[in-house]
């Protein structure tokens, strides 16, 4: 199967790419933005390839950090706690986005309410600063969030904690591992309705698909991968604060998707790296703000590159080197065909000015 | 008695508060069908126009009622030609944009203000009611939010503006057709919706400690609002303003402030699952 072969090859060529990295940078910094990595897939796939344009990624990101954190307190071991953490938040995305789907709501109304779920956790979750707000064995201390509970080690010693080099190699497995699921799972007969689904969601009714089911079914997936980028990330920042709810954090998921270039799979992966490390060098000084430059790229891109950074290079690449790789050019015309932000109905949601 | 007077008041001034945050948002969404994601920094701006002119010497009243707006104004005919333009009918792009606008504001107003709250003093004072103290300026912005509905209805129901306004979102090549500046008319209504910002982030500005970033506190309040009212600009906003505020009100009074802030955005998603084309889809069809 070509696919397969495909996704192997590429799954080679990205682990020489992981031992390349720490040449250049260090393993913290690049855990970090593998995890960012793995976050910006879990909302490129849904975005990308189902249409569902979710503001409030970063609930299931939180979701899966909070998970993480409580029940490794709880069991006090760390693997079991990484399952619930792919769990607990695949669930919550399955009944949201099953009340959403099976509610039919528009793109607009969808994007509201995935982002007022993130606002209630991320309001309750500073609210959860008292001694009643426990579960188990863990205090949920609000603002403070949760400090202190045991991360990841080798599965045969459990001294040896994935830390530093080895929780980056682990990470980036894993990322590599999402790819491929993500690639195949896109192949599959799953994708393609899925796909079928973003292009006209009324032609795949009529021909008989559950779009709804298809699409939180989606959903689910996506949720299940944010949730594994938080407890990843709890496990590199080893404590889980509210801020993994935030707004700033939900519209920087979806700026690295945007940026990366939505319908592909590793340009959102591309995109949380370059902005998560072009972040990380303009913290380094205060003479301009930080969100200042991420806003003007943000919008700069909205304005130019609607498509997003990869497909527009690839674009340039096939212009430049005509008659050459006629699978990835038809590939590069079907992203192109599909433009980012635009309905088909275009004007979505309730005019009661008619027309 | 006095405990059920103070409890109205309160609840009208939470919703008179959400009119107020909501009906520039309203505006820009319900008629140029932009969704204005740096509508909170719209407030902030607001909030520190009228809070400089004050501190240059200014009267307080002229600052907030005047100086708030207009700066506002201003800056929403720049943000409609530089970013809002090429986007129109791309809901989800003006949502990208306006998201990276607010960052770009939030950035900005933090390199020139520090991010530090600042804020001016109440211009009026307080009054009792039986044992309760009601403050003065609370019952002001009840009276102010709906005298600016009763404005907004005049203008768009009343006026050739209006007329125009409404004629050209309808279907806006007829209308260049009959030769309206269709362009002028969405740069028009689109710099009134930022000036309504601008004045409710003035007059909130002795209410709040401003700071940069202050403007997420009030942006998914007002989106909410606006969403679960639906297109008609006034009659959806006053609807979805009163069930908002008196929800809220009712879940701070007999729990607290948190509950409250959570039950509204339970109703609103409650609400938006049973009218996914909110209130004044339902309800109120074709009215302004």
């Amino acid at each position: 199967m070509a696919v397969w072969q495909q996704t192997v090859g590429a799954f080679l060529i990205g682990l020489v790419i992981m031992a390349a990295l720490p040449l250049v940078a260090d393993y913290y910094t690049l855990t970090l933005l593998v995890v960012y990595g793995i976050l910006a897939l879990s909302l490129g796939l849904i975005w990308g390839y189902g249409g569902i344009l979710c503001f409030g990624q970063a609930a299931f990101f939180g979701i899966g950090g909070y998970t993480f954190a409580i029940a490794a307190i709880n069991f006090d071991a760390a693997w079991p706690a990484l399952f619930l953490a792919v769990a607990v938040p695949a669930l919550f995305a399955a009944v949201l986005g099953a009340m959403m789907f099976y509610g039919r709501l528009g793109d607009v109304y969808l994007a509201v309410v995935t982002l007022v779920v993130t606002l209630i956790l991320f309001k309750f979750m500073n609210a959860t600063a008292g001694q009643e707000w426990v579960i188990g064995a863990a205090r949920l201390g609000g603002f403070n969030g949760i400090p202190g509970f045991p991360t990841l080690h080798l599965p045969w010693d459990a001294q040896a904690w994935l830390i530093d080099d080895r929780l980056y190699y682990f990470c980036f497995v894993l990322l590599l591992l999402c790819l491929s699921g993500c690639r195949l799972l896109l192949a599959s007969s799953f994708g393609r309705i899925i796909i079928g689904i973003r292009e006209n969601e009324t032609r795949l009714q009529l021909l008989g698909y559950d779009t709804h089911g298809f699409k939180t079914a989606l959903f689910t997936v996506g949720g299940g991968l944010a949730g594994l980028a938080g407890a990843l990330f709890a496990n590199w920042s080893e404590i889980v604060t509210p801020g993994l709810f935030s707004l700033g954090q939900s519209a920087e998921i979806i700026i690295w998707v945007l940026i990366g270039g939505v319908g592909t799979l590793i340009g959102p992966v591309i995109g949380a790296a370059l902005l998560g490390w072009l972040k990380f060098v303009f913290g380094q000084q205060s003479v301009i703000d930080n969100s200042l430059v991420m806003g003007v790229l943000l919008i700069l891109v909205v304005l130019r590159l609607p498509r997003g950074l990869l497909p527009a290079f690839a674009a340039l690449a096939a212009r430049l080197l005509p008659g050459r790789g006629g699978g990835r050019r038809r590939r590069l015309l079907a992203a192109r065909n599909h433009r980012p932000g635009e309905t088909p109905t275009g004007h979505e949601g309730g005019s009661a000015h008619g027309s | 008695m006095a405990q059920l007077a103070v409890f109205v008041l309160d609840t009208l001034y939470s919703v008179a508060v959400l009119v107020l945050i909501s009906a520039g948002l309203g505006i820009i969404f319900g008629m140029v069908r932009v969704i204005n994601l740096a509508h909170g920094e719209f407030l902030v701006l607001g909030g520190y126009s009228a809070i400089t002119a004050h501190g240059l010497g200014l009267n307080i009243w002229l600052s907030m009622l005047v100086v708030a707006p207009l700066v506002v104004g201003m800056f929403g005919v720049v943000v409609e030609r530089l970013i809002i333009r090429p986007l129109y009918g791309r809901l989800v792009n003006t949502m990208l944009a306006t998201w990276g606008l607010s960052l770009v504001m939030v950035g900005g107003l933090n390199m020139i203000f520090g991010n530090t709250t600042t804020g001016i003093p109440l211009p009026v004072g307080g009054f009792s009611v039986g044992g309760y103290q009601v403050s003065g300026y609370n019952l002001l912005l009840i009276v102010l939010a709906a005298l600016q509905m009763f404005v907004i209805w005049l203008v768009l129901g009343c006026t050739r503006f209006g007329l125009l306004a409404c004629g050209t979102m309808q279907n806006a090549s007829m209308s260049a057709a009959f030769g309206v500046n269709s362009s002028r008319v969405y740069m028009l209504t689109f710099a009134c919706g930022a000036a309504l910002s601008g004045l409710a982030g003035g007059v909130l500005a002795p209410l709040i400690g401003l700071t940069p970033g202050g403007g997420a506190n009030y942006i998914a309040k007002a989106f909410i609002t606006v969403i679960s009212g639906g297109a008609s600009v006034v009659s959806g906003l006053v609807a979805s303003a009163g069930l908002f505020g008196t929800v809220s009100q009712i879940f701070t009074a007999v729990a607290t402030p948190i509950a409250g802030e959570l039950a509204l955005l339970v109703v609103a998603i409650l609400l938006l699952r049973a009218l996914p084309s909110g209130i004044s889809g339902r309800y109120f069809r074709n009215r302004i």
